[in-house]
C-alpha cells in the first residue's frame, strides 16, 4: 500500500508544481493547495501507516509500541491548519489584487507601480 | 584633549539650533575657539618637551582589550597645532567668503566636524579609533567638496574623491587588521614595542603596502593623485584647510607615525621614495600648463605632497628633518595662495589666468602676500621656503642610496615650481590689466587678513627660524627615537647645496622667460602633454565605473528577471537536482518494501484522488478544477482515517470546507480562468513537474523506511496520561505538551485573518 500512497504524493507533487509554474493566479493558489497536501502526506507516510490504533489511551497503562505514532499526526495538523491560513490569506490578496488591477496575469505582477 | 574633541561635536551638532538672523556670525566665535585652542596647545609644548607624550586612555571594549587612547606626543603636536591654527584662519576667511551662499549652517557643521575629525586623527594611538577618525575625514571630505551640489562637477568629483579615499581607507583597515594579528593589539605602543617582531613577519609586507596604499591614496599620490584636482570644486576654504594644509597631509602624518613601526627596511625604503619622487616630478610637471588658478595650486599641492612622502622614504635624520620643515613651509604658503586665489575669483569673477592679469595696481596687498608665498613656493630666500628647501637638498646629498638621482629628479621639479611661480606673479599680477575689478568691493578686504597673517609667518620664521625649533625637535624625536638638538639656519654658507640652489633657480628663472616670451612653447608643450597623458586618469575611473555599473546591471537583469515562474522553475530544478546528488550518495535504490494492493476500497480511493488530480490540473471551468480539488482534499481526509489519524481527518475536512466557501465567494468577482500559457510552456512545466513528481515518490519511499528517533512519541505516549490527564495523545501533544507552538499557530491564523479582514473591507 506504501508504495501507491507514495506514488500518490508524487502526483500530487507534481499537479502543485505544473499548478504554480501557470500564470493565472488562481491556478497558482490551487497549486499551493496541492503542494501543501502532499508535504502533509510525505510527512504522515513517513512515520509508517498504522490501520486501526488510534493514539486513544484507554486507561492508566499504555502500550506505546502498539499505536500510531503521535508526533507526524500533530506536525501535520498543525501544517494543515497553518496552510489553510495561507491559502486563506493569498486568496484574499488574489481578490484585492483582481479588483486594483483587474488582469489575472502574474506576469503584470512585475512592476511595482500601478 | 578629550574635552576639546568632545566640545567640537557638541559645538558642531550646536550649530542647527542657532536661529537663521545670527547664523551670518557663526564663523568668528568659532574662528576664536581655534585660537583658544591653538593657545592652549602652545603651552602644552614645554610638557612635551619634558615629558615625551601625555597619554589619556579610556576603557572602551574591555574584554577586547580595547581602549580609546588619546596621544599628545611631538608629532601629534605639529598637526594639532597646524590644524587649529590654520582652522583659526580659515574661519575667518570663510566668515566673508560664505557670505553669499546658502546653507552656511551646514558647511560650518562639515568644517567643524572635520577639524574635530583631524585631530582626533592625529591624536589617536589606538589604531582602530585612528582608523574610525581617518574614515570620518574622508567622508566629511566628500560632503564639503559636493557643498555646491546642484552643480554636476562638484558632485561627480566629490564621488571620485569619496571612492578612492574609500578605497584607500579600506586598504588601511586590512593593513591595521594584519599587523593588529601579527602582535595581537591595536595600540601603537605595542606595535612599536614589537617593532622587529612585525619587521620579521611574512604578514609584514602585505600589510606595508596596504598601509601604502591607504596613504597614498589620502594623500594624493601618483598614481591616485588625480582626484585632488577635481576636488577644487570645493569652495575655496576648504581647498585651502582640507586639500592643502591638513587633511591630504593625514597620510604623511601616519607615514611619519608608522615610520618606527614599519620604517628602515629595504621594501619601505624603495616604494616610498620612488612614488614620493615620481609624484613630485609629475606633480610640478603637470602645474605648469595649467590655466585655472586653483588647479595650478592642486598640481603644485600633489608634488609638495610627493616631497614629503619621499623624504619619509629616504629615512635619515636629515630628510624627517627636512620634512617636518617643509610642512610648515607648504601650508604656509599653499594656505595663502589659495585664499589669495579664492579673494581674487570674488572680485574678479574668474580664476582663469589668461583672463587676469595687471591685479598689482588693484590690490596692492594682494601682491605683496603673493610675492611672498611664491617666493617661498620658489624657495627664494629669504622665505621659510629657502629654508625648506636647502634642507630637501641637504636630505639628498646626504641619502644612502641613489642620491645622484634624487638630486636629479629634484631639481627638475624645483625648476618647474621656480617657473611656475613666476608665471603666476607676472601674468596674475603684472602686465596689462584685462578684466576690470567689478566694483572694487571693500568688503572683501577682510579676507587678505588670513593669507596675510600667513605671509607674514613664511616671511617672518624664514628670517628668525628658530621659532620653529622647539616645536619640530620633539617630533623628530619622536620619529628617530633618540634625543637631538637641531638647529635652523637661513644662511648656510657657501657650499654645494647653496650652488644648487641657485642653478635651480636661475633655470627656472630661464624657463619662465622662455614660456613668458614665446608662447607658442606652451601650446606645444600642451599638445606633448596631452600626447604623453592621453589616458586620463579621471576618464579611465568614470569609465571603468560605468562598465561595471552597466556590467552588474546586465547581470541583474538576468538573475533577478521578475518572473515569478521562471524564479519557481529554477528552485525546483535545483532542489530536484540535490535530491537526487544526495539519493544517490548516501541511500541505495532498494525499497524494503512490497507492492500490494490491499485493502482494495483505499487503493480504489487512491486511483479516484489521482484522476481529480488530473482533472484539476487540466480543466479550462473554474467551479470543476475546484470541485476536483475539493474531492483531493476529501479523499485525503478519508486516508488520513483509515490509517489511525482521526484528529487530521476531521481537520483535513473541516479545512477542506472552509477553502471550498471561500473560493466560491471570492470566484463571484472573478472572471473565468484566462488561457496564458503557450502549448510549449505546457509542455515545458509539465516535464519539469513529472520530474519533481517522480523524485518526490522516491524520497516518500525512502522515508518511509528511515527510522525515526521514537523515543519522543513514546514519551509522549506513556505520559499523555499520568501527567496531562488526556487520553487522545495527539490532542495532549498540541495543547498540552507543545501548548507554545499552538499558540505560535493561533497567532498567525489570527494575523492571516486580520489580513483578510482588511483586503476584503470595502471601506477605503
Amino acid at each position: 500500500m506504501e508504495i501507491l500512497l507514495s506514488a500518490l504524493t508524487g502526483l500530487l507533487y507534481a499537479g502543485g508544481v505544473f499548478l504554480i509554474l501557470r500564470r493565472s493566479i488562481l491556478k497558482f493558489i490551487i497549486g499551493i493547495i496541492f503542494l501543501s497536501n502532499a508535504t502533509n502526506l510525505l510527512v504522515f507516510l513517513s512515520a509508517g501507516i498504522v490501520h486501526g490504533k488510534p493514539a486513544f489511551l484507554d486507561g492508566v497503562e499504555s502500550d506505546s509500541g502498539k499505536l500510531a505514532d503521535p508526533l507526524p499526526q500533530a506536525l501535520v495538523l498543525t501544517a494543515i491548519v497553518i496552510g489553510f491560513g495561507i491559502v486563506i490569506f493569498t486568496l484574499a490578496l488574489k481578490y484585492k489584487f483582481f479588483i486594483t488591477t483587474s488582469t489575472n496575469d502574474l506576469d503584470q505582477l512585475k512592476n511595482t507601480d500601478v | 584633549m578629550i574635552l576639546i574633541l568632545i566640545l567640537y561635536l557638541v559645538l558642531a551638532l550646536a550649530l542647527f539650533l542657532i536661529p537663521k538672523k545670527l547664523s551670518k556670525g557663526i564663523p568668528f566665535p568659532l574662528a576664536f575657539m581655534q585660537l583658544v585652542f591653538f593657545v592652549f596647545f602652545i603651552s602644552q609644548l614645554s610638557l612635551v618637551e619634558t615629558e615625551k607624550a601625555r597619554i589619556i586612555s579610556i576603557e572602551w571594549i574591555p574584554y577586547l582589550g580595547l581602549n580609546l587612547e588619546f596621544t599628545l606626543d611631538g608629532l601629534s603636536m605639529i598637526f594639532v597645532l597646524l590644524i587649529t591654527f590654520i582652522g583659526f584662519l580659515v574661519f575667518i576667511y570663510a566668515q566673508v567668503y560664505m557670505k553669499s551662499y546658502a546653507g552656511t549652517t551646514r558647511f560650518y557643521f562639515y568644517l567643524l566636524l572635520f577639524s574635530g575629525s583631524m585631530l582626533g586623527l592625529v591624536l589617536s594611538t589606538n589604531f582602530i579609533q585612528l582608523f574610525i577618525f581617518w574614515e570620518l575625514t574622508s567622508v566629511l571630505s566628500f560632503l564639503l567638496i559636493s557643498f555646491f551640489n546642484e552643480k554636476e562637477k562638484a558632485r561627480k568629483a566629490a564621488f571620485q574623491s569619496l571612492f578612492v579615499t574609500g578605497f584607500g581607507g579600506l586598504c588601511l583597515f586590512v593593513a591595521v587588521l594584519l599587523i593588529g594579528s601579527i602582535v595581537d593589539s591595536y595600540m601603537f605602543s605595542d606595535w612599536l614595542d614589537k617593532a622587529h617582531v612585525i619587521k620579521s613577519d611574512p604578514r609584514y609586507l602585505p600589510a606595508l603596502i596596504f598601509v601604502l596604499i591607504g596613504i597614498f591614496t589620502k594623500s594624493a599620490q601618483f598614481p591616485f593623485h588625480f582626484w585632488l584636482p577635481w576636488a577644487m570644486q570645493a569652495p575655496t576654504p576648504v581647498s585651502a584647510y582640507l586639500h592643502s594644509a591638513t587633511m591630504v597631509k593625514a597620510g604623511v602624518f601616519l607615514l611619519a607615525r608608522l615610520y618606527p613601526v614599519l620604517g628602515g627596511t629595504i621594501e619601505w625604503d624603495y616604494i616610498v621614495t620612488f612614488i614620493g619622487a615620481l609624484t613630485m616630478l609629475v606633480g610640478s610637471y603637470l602645474s605648469i600648463t595649467q590655466v585655472d588658478f586653483k588647479l595650478v595650486l592642486a598640481y603644485t599641492t600633489i608634488s609638495a605632497l610627493g616631497i614629503l612622502t619621499m623624504l619619509f622614504g629616504i629615512d635619515t635624520k636629515l630628510s624627517v628633518k627636512a620634512a617636518l620643515v617643509f610642512l610648515f613651509v607648504h601650508a604656509f604658503y599653499k594656505a595663502a595662495l589659495f585664499m589669495l586665489a579664492g579673494y581674487i575669483s570674488k572680485q574678479t569673477g574668474t580664476r582663469l589666468i589668461p583672463k587676469l592679469g595687471g591685479l598689482m595696481k588693484f590690490t596692492p596687498w594682494g601682491f605683496v602676500i603673493a610675492l611672498i608665498s611664491l617666493l617661498s613656493m620658489a624657495g627664494i630666500p629669504p622665505m621659510l621656503g629657502f629654508i625648506g628647501k636647502e634642507l630637501i637638498y641637504e636630505a639628498k646629498f646626504d641619502s644612502p642610496w641613489m642620491s645622484s638621482i634624487l638630486i636629479f629628479l629634484g631639481v627638475t621639479s624645483n625648476v618647474f615650481m621656480v617657473a611656475v611661480s613666476f608665471l603666476l606673479l607676472s601674468k596674475v599680477f603684472l602686465g596689462q590689466s584685462k578684466t576690470s575689478i567689478k566694483s572694487h568691493n571693500t568688503k572683501y578686504k577682510l579676507l587678505l587678513f588670513s593669507p596675510g597673517i600667513l605671509a607674514f609667518l613664511s616671511l617672518g620664521l624664514g628670517i628668525f627660524p628658530d621659532m620653529l625649533t622647539p616645536i619640530i625637535e620633539p617630533a623628530l624625536n619622536v620619529i628617530h627615537s633618540g634625543n637631538f638638538q637641531i638647529k635652523l639656519k637661513l644662511w648656510h654658507g657657501f657650499n654645494q647645496i647653496l650652488l644648487l640652489s641657485m642653478i635651480t633657480a636661475l633655470l627656472g628663472l630661464l624657463l619662465f622667460i622662455i614660456l613668458n616670451r614665446y608662447k607658442s612653447v606652451i601650446k606645444v608643450w600642451n599638445r606633448i602633454n596631452s600626447q604623453i597623458f592621453s589616458i586620463s586618469f579621471t576618464n579611465v575611473f568614470f569609465k571603468g565605473l560605468d562598465r561595471f555599473i552597466s556590467f552588474s546591471g546586465k547581470n541583474t537583469r538576468l538573475i533577478q528577471h521578475g518572473y515569478n515562474r521562471y524564479y519557481i522553475i529554477t528552485i525546483i530544478l535545483y532542489t530536484s537536482l540535490l535530491l537526487i546528488l544526495q539519493l544517490y550518495l548516501t541511500r541505495g535504490w532498494e525499497i524494503g518494501l512490497t507492492f500490494n494492493l490491499k485493502p482494495f476500497y483505499i487503493s480504489g480511493l487512491a486511483v479516484v484522488i489521482a484522476m481529480s488530480v488530473f482533472f484539476s490540473v487540466f480543466s479550462k471551468n473554474i467551479i470543476f478544477t475546484i470541485s476536483a480539488m475539493a474531492v483531493t482534499g476529501y479523499g485525503i481526509s478519508l486516508i488520513y482515517l483509515y490509517y489511525s489519524a482521526v484528529d487530521l481527518a476531521i481537520t483535513q475536512i473541516i479545512v477542506e470546507t472552509l477553502m471550498v466557501v471561500m473560493f466560491v465567494l471570492v470566484l463571484q468577482g472573478l472572471p473565468k480562468f484566462a488561457s496564458l500559457s503557450s502549448r510549449m510552456a505546457k509542455i515545458r512545466d509539465g516535464v519539469i513537474s513529472l520530474v519533481f513528481g517522480t523524485i518526490m515518490t522516491i524520497v516518500t519511499l525512502k522515508a518511509i523506511t528511515v527510522d525515526f528517533n521514537t523515543s519522543i512519541s513514546g514519551y509522549f505516549v506513556d505520559y499523555s496520561y499520568l501527567k496531562a490527564y488526556g487520553k487522545n495523545v495527539v490532542n495532549v501533544i498540541l495543547v498540552d505538551f507543545r501548548a507554545l507552538d499552538t499558540l505560535g499557530e493561533i497567532t498567525v491564523l489570527s494575523i492571516a485573518a486580520l489580513g483578510v479582514y482588511s483586503l476584503l473591507n470595502k471601506r477605503k
